[in-house]
């Protein structure tokens, strides 16, 4: 066969882009390969295929959506902690002879995986996960909004990140940096299959959390149980829809700023070229109107999950509801005026900076309220440290250093010192590790037995807090004091060799926390042995105050057989004050969504879209550009979407619900 | 001013972990009369800061201990959620130290932009009248810095020379990649942006070598784009200079497009010639022969658009349609219009296989490029040799 005939099949796939020849690579590929052999083998020995797919892989109910946005995170936390500690050790290695064992070719594109993947794919699924889970049943909804749209966004990012996985093998990722910022990675300057893997892998998945954000906005603003008056939302609630609004407004530009670059690359304009015209800078400016009101997008709801643990555990309502609110609502306007900070030191001038520095700092005053309004939860409280409040603690103590160092770095004279230095890595570590991730450690802890039906093992809890607390703080502090010496950031190799032990002590905190997220996973794998000693029959094991409790662990498809109503802002616990009894009798059908294959189907084709675009089988491509229309337009004319939940069901599952609160003493 | 810096400063001073003390932390103890300000900025807001986050983790720590279930002698008042006046607190006290901050923010950022002529030398030692800067052109080659001495007529690679207690100017663009002109102990870093030129004024006040970065990420040979910065006595600078016209060798235009190439860990080179308006040329991204000069297609285009040059109309300075030739370099064939047999392969190799066969700038696009490690064959002798 020809060469051409070959390059219009394969495009510019050849064998060259298999790592036969790479030893890490092709060992990690044997590891993952056995890894995935292994877990299809158990899956079809035990017959679960049938199961998965119609129980899971096809389920429009908001909660099993949930818990596999949840398990696609903790997924992809595995794979970007293996890029990290990659990072670490050659940083720790890399001091002068010594070149360390990552070329920067690798090197360069394992920082790149990192960071896209800890944003896009860890902390974004595990914050749509946890939305998912909880939100509807804190306003007391049967679902979200637009059920089937649900399972959609879940899957389309999963093709994403199932693009940005098949990079590791199949060709390059960037070696772009995160952001993957023009001219470098224009066609220019990155020709080959890296960037493009990139761009591919986030528009898709890009969809997919854009089309999660509308939803669950819908379902905030539309499905709360009756009584429950905006003010009288659970604080999570609110927090989750300030961070939807906010990820509406900004993931367009962030499409259209990656759609341009893509036109660049593929079609030859010249939006953001060095030559030609092109402007470079608007890039920079077009990817952090989405990035930095991205970080609010995270860390809003997170802020939720504390405020619910915080007055959980305190035995207390939230101190300041009110200021509260109002302080996440500012903050979700004032994000968006804050992006110039990323590059002060491109010259914008004197007065633009200081409005964007300002603008900075001013967001620290609702953040800081926030801050106050947990300690005085706590005042006067009857504080219980389980698990889920350690994680707060250990939040509030760490975040305010990297708040600190955040309005430090948003004063333009100091940025010039500590932009793109090792002092600005550490500063978003601080921020993002203390503020998102304790706080999705703390959640999945919090409200693990409401999906389960059973709590974590607390012995491994606690080694996933030590490993984490301490971890960070070793991991971290280091790098903040060698970012004071000046070192710039994604260097992959030192001179100076009076630097190498603050490295090295940054590689052990790593390990430590490597500890940390082995302790969770055998929390999981523990709790889950010991689930009849751990097991949770009353539906509400930690005395909550918000309506997801009032309901059975884990809840039944249909969450409340009665929708509930609201009187008061912690509802559940207002209900328990007043003597509530659960209605035993008079249940009616319960509407449900019907399961559908199309968003699996939808999202293979877009998987396979982006594959063809990036390896340039063109034909490919096309093919599944016209199935993804034709799937979609075919799915609007099945109109089998719903069924009915018969009465005499929904009596038979609560009246078992009732055996098992009589059973619990409750 | 400066008295009421003093207590926050020294807050922030006794804060600072004695584990800092043994090390060489340039950005907290620079030389040049710029970043010493932009450290006593950074102690002062520390400083204001640590007022009160210092407190909040006290309490944290002081509400947890006292409020934990098994403390039986404390107060549990579940009706405690709602304080107007404690809530005027929580509000006006972060409020008022951004007030302050944003205050110190303002003339801080004016004071110290890097675009600002100097006022001053060193603290209580004003410029004399009448001073004119040294010029220094520095620009960002993938990935090693030029450094063009205007005034002298002298250009040096990955090196840099500055006399003691005279104000330098640096005009600061790069032919490739966005970089940052980064030399901790003089001033904060300043972006290298092709097309652009930015500026940053800064002193040095103590004779000595330091180290130079990019700090901004630029492709494979990053890491190693570093140059050795040398304090020097005016006299010594003197002598410097005279050394450098001295040793001969100049850059005309074609071996500047060959070290324009991309090239890692380049070693010093000293040129005792330049071309007068070499600078001027790269920000307007014509250095090669033929090629027209930004500025030139701006006006000409500007003068089509409504024949005034001041015309801001939407448009009136659009460079030529996508038909011309691009101004610097082929232009890369988008993937689209590829033939198959053009398509090339993607590769998964983490290490260059050919160094040195990167055609760079000069056939953008090409799949070579990726192996981005070639060294100017009229280097090849030298490489090796110095590594500064």
């Amino acid at each position: 066969m020809s060469d051409s005939i070959l390059k219009t099949i394969f495009g510019r796939l050849t064998f060259e882009s298999f790592p036969i020849h790479e030893p890490i690579l092709f060992g990690t590929f044997i590891v993952v390969s056995l890894l995935g052999l292994g877990i299809v083998g158990v899956v079809t020995r035990y017959r679960l295929w049938g199961y998965l797919w119609s129980e899971w892989f096809t389920s429009v109910d908001h909660k099993k959506v949930g818990i596999m946005y949840i398990i696609l995170g903790i997924v992809m936390l595995l794979r970007g902690f293996a890029d990290a500690l990659m990072m670490r050790a050659q940083q720790a290695i890399a001091f002068g002879a010594n070149e360390g064992y990552l070329p920067p070719h690798h090197y360069d594109q394992i920082f790149t995986a990192h960071g896209t993947i800890m944003i896009f794919f860890v902390a974004i699924p595990l914050v749509v996960g946890i939305i998912n889970y909880v939100m509807p049943l804190q306003i007391g909804a049967r679902d979200v909004a637009f059920p089937f749209l649900n399972n959609l966004s879940f899957w389309l990012t999963v093709a994403g990140a199932v693009l940005v996985m098949i990079s590791l093998f199949v060709g390059e990722f960037a070696r772009t940096g995160w952001l993957s910022y023009a001219p470098l990675a224009g066609l220019q300057y990155s020709p080959d299959t890296g960037v493009d893997y990139y761009l591919w892998a986030l528009q898709i998945a890009g969809v997919g959390t854009t089309l999660s954000a509308i939803n669950m906005v819908a379902t905030v603003v539309k499905m709360r149980a009756p009584g429950m008056t905006m003010m009288k939302m659970p604080v999570f609630v609110w927090t989750a829809l300030c961070s939807n609004v906010l990820a509406i407004a900004i993931f367009p530009a962030l499409t259209a700023a990656f759609f341009l670059l893509m036109l660049d690359r593929y079609i030859g304009t010249a939006f953001f070229t060095n030559d030609l015209g092109g402007a470079p800078m608007m890039y920079w400016n077009m990817v952090w109107i989405w990035g930095h009101p991205e970080v609010y997008v995270l860390i809003l709801p997170a802020f939720g999950m504390y405020s619910e643990i915080t007055s959980t555990f305190s035995g207390k309502p939230l101190f300041g509801y009110s200021s509260m609110v109002y302080a996440t609502v500012v903050i979700t306007i004032l994000s968006y005026l804050v992006w110039l900070h990323h590059f002060f030191t491109m010259g914008a001038g004197p007065s633009v900076n200081s409005f964007f520095g300002i603008a900075t700092m001013v967001i620290s005053i609702p953040t800081g309220a926030k801050v106050f309004n947990w300690l005085f939860t706590m005042y006067k409280g009857d504080v219980r440290f389980e698990l889920p409040m350690m994680w707060v603690v250990a939040f509030m103590l760490t975040f305010v250093v990297g708040g600190m160092t955040g309005v430090l770095l948003a004063i333009p004279p100091a940025d010039f010192v500590f932009h793109n230095s090792l002092f600005l890595v550490a500063h978003f570590h601080n921020t993002i590790i203390g503020g998102v991730v304790f706080g999705l450690f703390a959640a999945m802890v919090y409200w693990f037995p409401k999906a389960f039906g059973f709590k974590l093992d607390e012995f491994w809890g606690k080694v996933a807090f030590w490993g984490w607390v301490i971890g960070y703080w070793v991991a971290w502090t280091p790098i903040y004091i060698v970012g004071l010496m000046g070192e710039p950031r994604r260097v992959n190799h030192f001179d100076d060799p009076s630097i190498q032990p603050y490295f090295v002590i940054a590689a052990i905190g790593a390990l430590i926390i490597l500890v940390g997220i082995l302790g969770f996973v055998m929390s999981i794998l523990v709790g889950f042995l010991k689930r009849e000693q751990l097991r949770d029959t009353t539906g509400d094991p930690w005395n909550g105050r918000t309506l997801e409790w009032s309901t059975s662990s884990p809840p039944p498809a249909y969450n409340f057989a009665i929708t509930p109503v609201v009187h008061a802002l912690d509802a559940w616990h207002d209900m328990k004050a007043r003597g509530y009894e659960r209605p035993r009798d008079g249940f009616r059908p319960v509407h449900m969504p019907r399961n559908t294959g199309t968003g699996v189907i939808l999202s293979g084709l877009a998987l396979a879209l982006g594959f063809g675009m990036v390896w340039y089988m063109w034909w490919l491509a096309a093919l599944s550009f016209a199935g993804l229309l034709a799937v979609a337009i075919g799915h609007t004319f099945n109109l089998n979407r719903d069924y009915f939940i018969p009465a005499d069901e929904v009596s038979r599952t609560e009246s078992q619900r009732q055996q098992l609160l009589l059973g619990a003493g409750a | 001013m400066r008295r009421a810096l003093r207590l926050p400063q020294r807050l922030a001073m006794l804060a600072l972990p004695a584990l800092l003390g043994g090390c060489d932390m340039v950005v907290m103890n620079p030389t040049g009369d710029i970043a010493v300000q932009q450290r006593d900025l950074i102690l002062f807001s520390t400083g204001v800061m640590l007022l009160i986050i210092v407190p909040v983790m006290v309490l944290t720590v002081v509400f947890a201990r006292k409020y934990r279930r098994g403390n039986a002698n404390k107060t549990y008042d579940p009706s405690f959620t709602h304080s107007t006046t404690l809530e005027l607190v929580i509000w006006s006290c972060p409020l008022l130290i951004i007030i302050a901050l944003s205050a110190v923010t303002w003339t801080s950022t004016h004071l110290l932009d890097p675009f600002r002529p100097l006022e001053r030398i060193s603290p209580g030692r004003p410029v004399p009248a009448g001073t004119k800067p040294l010029e220094i052109q520095a620009v960002a080659l993938d990935w090693k810095w030029l450094f063009i001495y205007p005034e002298q007529g002298i250009a040096t690679v990955n090196e840099l020379a500055l006399p003691v207690d005279v104000p330098v100017r640096f005009s600061i663009t790069s032919n490739d990649q966005f970089n940052t002109f980064y030399v901790p102990t003089l001033a904060g870093m300043i972006y290298a942006m092709p097309g652009m030129r930015s500026e940053l004024n800064a002193v040095l006040n103590k004779p000595g070598t330091s180290e130079g970065y990019s700090a901004n990420y630029s492709g494979a040979g990053y890491s190693n784009m570093r140059f050795k910065m040398h304090g020097q006595s005016p006299a010594d600078f003197a002598r410097w200079v005279a050394g450098v016209k001295a040793q001969g060798g100049s850059l005309p235009t074609e071996r500047f497009v060959a070290l324009a190439k991309p090239s890692e860990k380049v070693p010093v080179m000293r040129f005792a010639a330049v071309q007068p308006q070499l600078f001027d040329r790269i920000v307007n991204r014509c250095v090669e022969a033929g090629k027209p000069c930004m500025m030139d297609v701006m006006t000409r285009d500007m003068a089509r658009a409504g024949g005034n040059p001041h015309d801001h109309r939407m448009g009136a300075g659009m460079p030529p349609g996508r038909g011309a030739a691009p101004i610097m370099g082929e232009k890369p064939t988008p993937a689209l219009q590829k033939a198959p047999e053009d398509k090339g392969s993607g590769p998964n190799v983490t290490k260059p296989a050919k160094p040195g066969k990167a055609p760079g700038q000069l056939k953008p696009g090409d799949q070579r490029n990726r192996d981005l490690s070639a060294l100017p064959s009229f280097l090849r002798g030298a490489a090796g040799a110095v590594r500064a």
